[in-house]
């Protein structure tokens, strides 16, 4: 049931001011979307075209605090079969950036946040590593951590790797 | 034909058969690598988090490419596909871009729109051209029949490729096999998803979309899959026993990168191509090349 008190009819401005939203309002609920995406083909939990739907009638608490927004794959298969070019993946990610705002972000993307700012990198390099490289005559990896943790500093990404300001 | 390799975040620890080969064929093929210790992360992950954060990632890595005066040779689909994104982002809108050089002029940095970005794939395809890898050909693999996948961000968001490819009907990649003398094995669902993209969100459903693939592959008689990007290696080939103990079925298939196919073709020594560090061993395809 969906609760007429709850609803955000802004919402989907608020979207279509995102980079990546502005085609929100031009979804027709084809379902296209859904019969391409190989996430929804697994896991029913999965619709973008319901996403869309829910932004669209301002469930956004709803949205914005699922987990369901953080399964899109980013494959593009839906957004170049999509009759009206909503740009769904690009759609999703602005989703997803307006949910971070809100204090909901995934763990597991949170997890690469810590990665970046421990390591400059997605995957720490270790001596092992190096050893392993130079043993196949491969150069060196050095990590670059600093220039990271400034931009981090500086967008506000470091609160989020610290856990400021998160609510699960 | 010289280029700044961008290796990324995964390649350098967990693709080093794929780095490896991809030096090896480029040494053969007369193209110059240039290794740039400047080089971080490309963004990629940060990109559903924080737009603002993953732009101005890709913007430095596109700038220390522009001060080396190098267009990048990218090995992974992932940072192939978002950096070119970026760079075309930043080439025709001029709002983002001042906004960009803003942030950068702090660390001594300016995004100026001077290089390209292009997949390894690509280069071989465009650059270095099939005429002239066909010439180079030592010993065509003409025994084998491969099944290439081409993932999703080789080749889409297509936008921001132009015309190089047609997602619906890719061949690029079937090309530069059947230059190797190999038979490129048509299979259902090829140009389906890796299921990478979700791994770390939902790693029941990463697998069972990576199974779908192998079942295909498999039912095809393919020898080997053949890949071009890391993030689908994770799925094909490092989930590989995972996928078969839930799934129950053993599929015992070889994923192999595409240089070392190539590198192969060129009469590169397999000890050289890093075949030694694949997870599934490629052992008959090996003793079948005597
Ligand atoms: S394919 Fe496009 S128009 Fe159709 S439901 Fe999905 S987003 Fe809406
Ligand atoms: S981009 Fe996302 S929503 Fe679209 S098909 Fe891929 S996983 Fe599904």
């Amino acid at each position: 049931m969906i609760d007429v008190s709850k609803l955000d009819p802004n919402f989907k401005y608020e979207i279509t001011k995102e980079p990546g939203g502005e085609h929100i309002t031009r979804c027709f609920a084809c379902g296209t979307c859904s019969a391409t995406c190989p996430v929804r083909g697994i896991n029913e939990e999965y619709n973008p075209r319901r996403i869309i739907r829910m932004a669209l009638l301002g469930m956004k608490e709803e949205v914005l605090s699922s987990d369901f927004i953080w399964l899109c794959a980013s494959c593009y298969s839906c957004e170049e079969k999509c009759p009206q070019d909503v740009r769904i993946a690009h759609l999703m990610n602005a989703i997803k950036n307006i949910a971070v705002r809100e204090g909901h972000i995934h763990p597991s993307f949170r997890a690469q946040l810590e990665a970046l700012f421990a390591h400059g990198r997605l995957y720490e390099v270790t001596e092992f590593d190096n050893k392993k490289r130079a043993k196949w005559g491969l150069p060196e990896i050095r990590e670059n951590v600093e220039g990271t943790r400034k931009l981090f500093r500086k967008t506000g990404m470091e609160k989020l790797v610290k856990g400021e300001g998160r609510e699960e | 034909m010289k280029y700044g390799l961008f290796l990324g975040c995964t390649v350098p620890v967990r693709a080093l058969n794929y780095e490896l080969a991809a030096r090896k064929v480029g040494e053969k093929l007369g193209l110059e690598f240039q290794d740039i210790p400047e080089f971080g992360c490309c963004g990629f992950p940060v990109k559903s988090v924080d737009r603002m954060t993953f732009i101005l990632m890709a913007a430095e890595n596109l700038s220390v490419a522009e001060d080396a005066n190098l267009d990048i040779c990218s090995l992974c689909s992932a940072c192939s596909s978002v950096l070119t994104e970026v760079d075309r982002q930043l080439k025709e809108n001029q709002t983002l871009r001042n906004r960009v050089n803003e942030e950068l002029s702090r660390v001594g940095r300016k995004y100026q729109g001077r290089i390209q970005v292009k997949h390894l794939a690509r280069i071989l395809h465009e650059d270095v051209g099939l005429p002239r890898i066909k010439e180079m050909v030592k010993r065509p693999l003409s025994e084998f029949n491969f099944a290439v996948h081409y993932g999703c961000h080789y080749l889409k968001p297509s936008e921001v490729y132009g015309e190089f490819e047609e997602p619906e009907n890719p061949r690029t990649l079937d090309e530069l096999l059947r230059l190797t003398g190999a038979k490129s094995i048509p299979y259902e669902d090829k140009n389906e998803c890796c299921g990478g993209g979700v791994l770390g969100v939902d790693e029941a459903t990463a697998l069972k979309i990576a199974a779908l693939k192998l079942d295909h592959v498999k039912a095809s008689g393919a020898d080997a899959l053949v890949l071009i990007c890391p993030f689908c290696n994770i799925m094909y080939e490092a989930n590989q026993k995972k996928i078969e103990k839930l799934s129950e079925t053993e599929f015992n298939l070889p994923v192999l990168y595409y240089p070392q196919v190539l590198g192969l073709a060129l009469g590169i020594p397999p000890d050289e191509l890093g075949f030694r560090m694949n997870r599934v061993k490629p052992r008959e395809i090996l003793s079948r090349l005597g």
